[in-house]
């Protein structure tokens, strides 16, 4: 390991800074979601694997605590897709003045926080209709 | 000895020898990645039940079959390039960093091949 300063030093940033908390919480929610496949292909193979199999993921996939994982996975969802867009809007050369980039990094906040309320509200629905 | 100047050699390439091709597939697969993905979870909530008839039923279907092929590969191919550049990032020291990033690579090819024939064998497995 280099004993020179090796980027990204993630001790010496001020953490309340909005740019890099809505960088590195972007990061974050991708790391999470790279996760999530890891559990979509799981039950793609269970299905694949027919009835018996997927009952069995089922059980698993049903515990409360798996519960908990999926509402990470709609958040980390909902924030990578907004935080997404503003980027490709970047890579266009848009926005990227600071007034500009303080408002969009609220802009995501605001409709990343209404995506996951669609999809609670989507989700509660598709469960009631199943139940 | 070759005949192209030095300017027309390094066009396109920056320190990391590779050019904008990292970075323009990460583009590229998350232009992609905006609707595949607003799919799946939009057909994921308007599925009748989670139960195995009707997810198979619903991966049976061949357009279902297809963009979820696609959803799989593009998925995992951003994820990789993702994955790759936090480990570039945070793991330091040359030999834990091949080490991790080989693991990375080993593991999205498996995500990949595995999302494919679990989708492909249901939709083969359910053809009239």
């Amino acid at each position: 390991m280099p004993t020179r300063p090796v980027s990204p030093h993630l001790s010496v940033y001020k953490m309340s800074r909005y740019t890099l908390a809505t960088s590195i919480f972007n990061r974050f929610t991708g790391v999470g979601l790279s996760l999530g496949l890891l559990l979509l292909v799981y039950w793609l193979m269970a299905v694949a694997d027919g009835a018996h199999a997927h009952a069995r993921a089922a059980r698993l996939l049903s515990h409360p605590l798996a519960k908990l994982l999926y509402a990470a996975l709609i958040i980390a969802f909902c924030y990578h897709l907004v935080a997404g867009i503003r980027h490709l809007v970047w890579d266009t050369g848009r926005g990227l003045e600071r007034a500009q980039s303080r408002r969009s990094a609220w802009l995501v906040v605001a409709v990343s926080l209404a995506l996951i309320l669609l999809i609670v509200y989507g989700a509660w629905f598709a469960g009631a209709r199943a139940s | 000895m070759s005949l192209r100047s030095p300017l027309g050699r390094v066009l396109g390439l920056g320190a990391a020898k590779d050019g904008v091709q990292h970075w323009w597939m990460q583009r590229l697969t998350s232009v992609a990645l905006v609707p595949l993905s607003i799919w799946f979870v939009v057909s994921l909530l308007a599925l009748p039940a989670l139960d195995h008839p009707a997810v198979v039923a619903w991966m049976s279907h061949s357009w279902t079959a297809l963009l979820l092929v696609i959803f799989v590969l593009t998925a995992t191919w951003h994820s990789q390039l993702g994955v790759r550049v936090v480990v570039e990032d945070y793991v330091h020291g040359a030999g834990s960093k091949t080490v991790t990033l080989v693991i990375v690579t080993f593991t999205h090819v498996l995500i990949a091949a595995a999302g494919v024939f679990a989708v492909l064998r249901v939709a083969f497995g359910r053809a009239p």
